[in-house]
């Protein structure tokens, strides 16, 4: 069974449809790529999925299952540990690095110091970071760079144990050297977690995606074993937009 | 041409704004500093007020302000926050706009209006439901509360407001509830905009005369229950700076200079902690 089964989609900002009957399905321990040009409503589709649409105003139509459960008989917070979110700019909490990979995992429970450091730890070590910031978890997370703030957030949805990781053009901002760490850190964890990746760079869904899907106007043109999308495409609207001539 | 003399003739009017402050500043200090110096500081600051007899301490008041004051506070911040949160985080863009300039009104209402609010209504409901004069620290705490609402409203909120959605959006992101959004994240990254809100509302308490006046019983001792009556500082330079004269007058102008440094103090504080997170 598809980790994620999203089934006729739609999503609206007021009159206007960003996400026409969307139909897919997101397939446990992958890396699933989502392409397309500006205005696809690839963000959409994520902030459907975590239903962080509903800070917006937005509404939604049709059904997203998470194992096999509508989203919307989970509980909204256990809904957003499972499915974390990774934004295209870090959003980095203001407070210490400790601060920042403590912060979502007090909201849910009372937990120990010992377990809290432990934990911390971890996830640190599994975003690739932990080397760098080990003597550094007093300062200020705002002090960190580009690429190891990026590194930070991922760390701390790690921390919270999630089961799916969204990630929204991680890398938008980041030199070639923090987009290839984020990238191997991605290869090394989707061993144990299912990754959703949005992204306006091409390459990096042929890089790291086992699948990818080709959104277009709010529509999903097709969706494909990567080598597939890249190589022989379906549709000749992605093959235009893999060779660059739009979008 | 004509922007030359548009843009000097600004500048004359920026400056005599700022002149006159200074003036006001000079006048004060050099009408009451000298009589702190001729009865000594040990006796300004002591418990006998009593022109008459010559003796001018203004401890009585200064505790008066200081009591009035903190009770404003307390009734001042928990709703005032509550209004500001609720404002800037659960109510629609329609409640906000209809709300705002609503609680900014409060700022215009004379505070003589208040005082007669606090006549007609706050003090018999005090005198017969809890006793004593009516016309106590209670009663002004209170109107003073309300009195500083739209500023510490206003403050608070413009500052929530203030904290970038992308902080909302990671927290929720995190699977935090509103609730824990804004206990745990929003009023501690606001927090200095908060207090700067809570300060300037605390000087806009301690210098309210009018309704304070009206309301508190302006009794010269130090009061020993909320129920009490009290004078505080400003009080006393209206009530008797029409008649004083000699020393008596300068006594006043000392309370003068003396109000003016706390209230400068707290403006300075202010400033400097909304200076420090930009």
């Amino acid at each position: 069974m598809p980790k994620i089964v999203i089934d006729q989609l739609s999503l609206f900002y007021g009159q206007n449809q960003v996400l026409t009957d969307v139909n897919l399905a997101v397939h446990e321990k992958e890396i699933l790529g989502v392409i397309g040009p500006a205005n696809a409503g690839k963000s959409s589709l994520l902030r459907a999925i975590n239903r962080l649409y509903e800070i917006d105003y937005a509404r939604i139509s049709g059904k997203i299952r998470l194992d096999g459960k509508d989203i919307f008989d989970i509980p909204i917070n256990d809904l957003r540990r499972r499915v974390g979110l990774i934004f295209a700019t870090p959003v980095v909490l203001p407070g210490t690095i400790l601060k920042n990979m403590s912060y979502g995992l007090k909201l849910h429970r009372k937990i120990k110091k010992q377990e809290l450091n432990d934990t911390v730890a971890d996830a640190l070590q599994a975003a690739n970071l932990w080397e760098e910031v080990k003597d550094r978890l007093h300062e200020s997370a705002s002090t960190l760079s580009g690429g190891q703030q990026q590194r930070l957030c991922i760390a701390r949805t790690l921390a919270m144990n999630p089961e799916v990781i969204m990630m929204d053009e991680p890398c938008s901002g980041l030199d070639p050297i923090s987009t290839a760490k984020i990238e191997a850190t991605m290869l090394e964890l989707k061993k144990t977690y299912t990754f959703i990746l949005v992204t306006n760079n091409t390459k990096q869904a042929a890089r790291t995606a086992d699948r990818t899907a080709f959104f277009l106007g709010g529509e999903l043109i097709e969706v494909d074993k990567t080598e597939k999308i890249f190589t022989k495409p379906a549709d000749a609207r992605t093959d235009d937009y893999i060779r660059g001539r739009f979008g | 041409m004509k922007d030359k003399i548009a843009e000097k003739l600004l500048l004359f009017i920026a400056f005599s704004a700022i002149g006159s402050l200074l003036l006001i500043t000079f006048f004060i200090f050099q009408q009451g500093i000298p009589l702190i110096f001729k009865i000594g500081l040990g006796n300004f600051f002591s418990m006998h007020w009593s022109p008459t007899r010559g003796q001018f301490g203004i401890l009585s008041m200064i505790i008066g302000s200081l009591m009035v004051t903190v009770g404003a506070l307390i009734v001042g911040i928990p709703f005032g926050l509550a209004c500001a949160i609720y404002l800037a985080e659960f109510s629609s863009k329609m409640v906000q706009k209809t709300l705002k300039p609503i609680i900014e009104l409060l700022a215009g209402i004379p505070s003589v209006v208040y005082g007669f609010i606090g006549i007609v209504i706050l003090v018999p409901f005090i005198r017969i439901h809890f006793g004593g004069p009516g016309f106590s620290v209670l009663a002004s705490s209170i109107i003073l509360g309300i009195m500083i609402l739209p500023t510490i409203v206003s403050i608070s909120y413009d500052s929530l407001i203030a904290v970038p959605n992308t902080y909302r959006e990671g927290s929720y992101a995190l699977g935090a509830t509103k609730w824990q959004t804004v206990v745990k994240l929003l009023i501690p990254a606001a927090r200095s905009g908060i207090v700067a809100g809570i300060i300037l509302g605390m000087g806009r308490a301690i210098g309210e005369t009018m309704a304070v006046i009206m309301i508190a019983g302006n009794a010269l001792k130090i009061p020993h229950s909320m129920l009490d009556s009290v004078r505080t500082l400003t009080s006393t330079i209206a009530l008797e700076l029409g008649y004083a004269t000699g020393d008596h007058r300068a006594a006043l102008f000392a309370c003068g200079a003396f109000l003016f440094i706390i209230i400068i103090t707290l403006n300075i504080i202010a400033i400097r902690i909304t200076g420090r997170r930009e």
